[in-house]
């Protein structure tokens, strides 16, 4: 990897985190509604400890300084109190866990399973096989199906919650982990079927390489670049929070609690969450760039 | 797909390259590259199930009343949830309304979310990702990191905050919500597309034949490269429609009296798992809709991939 690859790819990542935050923290400041009068449960306040509490949150600063307060903050690891007085930081270090769980749970099977059908598919063309990666349920018709059958009639698993220790983290993590596979296998079938189509093939095939040699080695190398990268989308967007299978779960996520801020109006939560998610997808992005780059070298002379 | 895209296969027209020309048998009638996608799609099964799919759900959003008898909004509310009988073919939601109808209504919205998102895509793609392909420079340098900004914020995500602004809406907020922050994706596959286009041998010999750059780009350029984006704008629908389905379910996206199959999805979670089968249908129909935009772009994507031309497909 040329160094200067490494220097322009770190350089980007600068404007676009303070552009993605810029963004959200703008959302959230267009929410109607007086954050101070919230904090006070919307009862009457004095007009000294109203002013007091605006300075203290630099209210009274127009939105650009109070864009910088919060990147002021964020670079110390401070995102912030709740309108409960509760440190943001605090709430998602709490939820981190679980999301985590759930994203390494769902990951796994997205990589194990995406890539088996990729190659299944691609080498046994047109059989039921290939068909399988058509699975295109939603995340969420197959939530309920999942929490349907194995939770509610079987009772082989946990139907909601996390009480039940691990156990609780399979059906969510079968719920987007399936969908994940599905698609990663999509795209993984039609990068090794171009590659197959490729003459270093033909001719490795000619040499009288075995199948599964060719295969390994010279068709999965080369569709390596577009596999790990939508691996890396796919983790960052997890890593998010995967709000419609953490509520349909019932599982206290980052997303469970995204949809939590949101319906009590918590703006400081939910920039502090999507803020977080921003800054895990860019860095996510990052690493992978920086990984298919050492892949492909031809990437970073471009 | 329209028909100008697709001549029919007898149509005259001088082969598009000399490989082509040469892989064709002796007698075999001359093709053109969309004469050939025709070709391969019309010998696959998957193209046939989407299309018929897509065809019985088109027909279900223009004329739904071909399909039933009852006023989706005729809700007696002493007829709550009553199973499925000869009256009521897939029974009665909570209000009491004919949960087919109901059903057979939703189809409309989510194919509205699906075309506007799916279309929109590909303005935004076609005019900021060709260009930031074509020109280069800081033309692209703008674009790309604009793109870049707006793509690391998860759209379900994104959506959820915006739509909360809103406090919900019709499904035209809805889908421009979502395009708003799902154009990147498509956007940056133009780019692409556009970038390994246009130093391609035709690209060269257009240019040495004086022709200007807008016209490079609109004649030769895009041209060639908008198979991949027919295919993601297939995905795109179905995405966008999984999408709606999620944020309404959420209690963000579409309200009543809108009808749509993720506000039933969202009602029936409150009588879950006792009524299930207020959740079998629209699931159901939520499937069949998605699973046959993601069929349409998979064979669409193996008709035009020129490398498995000529192979075993």
């Amino acid at each position: 990897m040329s160094k200067r690859y490494l220097i322009r790819r770190l350089l980007l990542v600068v404007p676009v985190l303070l552009g993605t935050i810029l963004i959200v923290f703008a959302l959230v400041f267009l929410t109607p509604g007086d954050p101070v009068n919230r904090l006070a449960g919307n009862k009457p306040l004095a007009p000294s400890t109203y002013n007091e509490i605006r300075t203290r949150y630099h209210l009274d600063q127009p939105f650009v300084v109070q864009y910088f307060y919060y990147l002021d903050g964020l670079a110390h690891g401070d995102l912030g109190a709740t309108f409960t007085g509760r440190d943001v930081t605090d709430i998602l270090k709490e939820r981190f866990p679980v999301t985590l769980k759930l994203t390494l749970g769902a990951f796994a099977i997205e990589v194990v399973l995406g890539l088996l059908l990729a190659v299944v598919a691609a080498v046994k063309r047109r059989t039921l096989l290939d068909s399988a990666i058509l699975v295109f349920t939603p995340v969420i018709v197959l939530g309920f199906v999942l929490q349907y059958v194995f939770g509610v009639k079987l009772h082989w698993l946990p139907v909601a919650g996390i009480r039940d220790g691990p156990s609780s983290y399979i059906l969510p993590s079968l719920t987007l982990g399936l969908g994940l596979a599905a698609s990663l296998g999509r795209l993984a079938r039609s990068n090794v079927l171009d590659n197959m189509a490729g003459e270093h093939i033909r001719a490795a095939i000619a040499r009288g390489l075995p199948r599964r040699r060719v295969v390994g080695r010279h068709v999965l190398k080369n569709s390596l670049v577009p596999i790990v990268t939508i691996l890396g989308l796919d983790f960052a967007y997890l890593m998010g929070g995967a709000v419609i299978t953490e509520t349909i779960f019932n599982l206290p996520g980052l997303g469970y609690s995204l949809i939590t801020g949101i319906k009590t109006q918590n703006g400081p939560l939910v920039v502090g969450l999507v803020t977080l998610s921003a800054i895990i997808f860019v860095f996510t992005n990052l690493f992978v760039d920086l990984l298919c780059a050492r892949i492909d070298p031809r990437i970073s002379y471009e | 797909m329209s028909d100008d895209l697709l001549p029919p296969p007898d149509t005259e027209v001088k082969p598009h390259s000399m490989t082509e020309a040469l892989a064709l048998p002796t007698g075999a009638k001359q093709l053109t590259l969309w004469g050939d996608v025709w070709r391969k799609l019309k010998r696959d099964k998957r193209f046939y199930v989407a299309a018929f799919l897509i065809a019985i759900f088109v027909l279900m959003a223009i004329a739904p009343f071909l399909f039933l008898t009852k006023d989706p909004n005729a809700c007696p509310i002493s007829d709550s949830t009553l199973p499925m009988s000869k009256q009521h073919w897939f029974g009665t939601d909570i209000l009491g309304c004919d949960y087919y109808s109901r059903v057979i209504y939703g189809a409309r919205t989510s194919l509205e979310v699906g075309l506007i998102v799916s279309s929109l895509s590909i303005v935004i793609a076609l005019s900021f990702g060709a260009a930031a392909g074509y020109f280069g420079g800081w033309v692209d340098t703008v674009i790309s990191r604009w793109a870049d900004i707006w793509f690391s914020i998860p759209t379900i995500l994104g959506a959820l905050l915006v739509l909360t602004l809103f406090n919900g809406g019709g499904p035209v907020l809805v889908s421009l919500v979502i395009v708003m922050f799902a154009w990147p994706d498509m956007t940056r596959l133009v780019r692409s597309t556009v970038i390994s286009g246009k130093s391609r041998g035709y690209v060269r010999a257009a240019r040495t034949m004086g022709s200007r750059g807008r016209r490079i780009l609109r004649r030769h350029v895009l041209p060639n490269g908008i198979a991949p984006v027919l295919v993601f704008a297939a995905y795109v629908v179905g995405s966008s429609v999984g999408a709606e389905a999620g944020l309404t379910f959420l209690g963000v996206g579409l309200r009543l009296p809108t009808i749509s199959w993720g506000l039933q999805l969202a009602v029936a979670d409150t009588r879950f798992p006792e009524d299930a089968y207020l959740m079998f249908w629209p699931s159901l129909f939520l499937c069949l809709l998605i699973g046959a935009f993601i069929l349409l772009g998979e064979s669409l994507r193996d008709a035009m991939d020129p490398k498995l031309f000529g192979g075993d497909g």
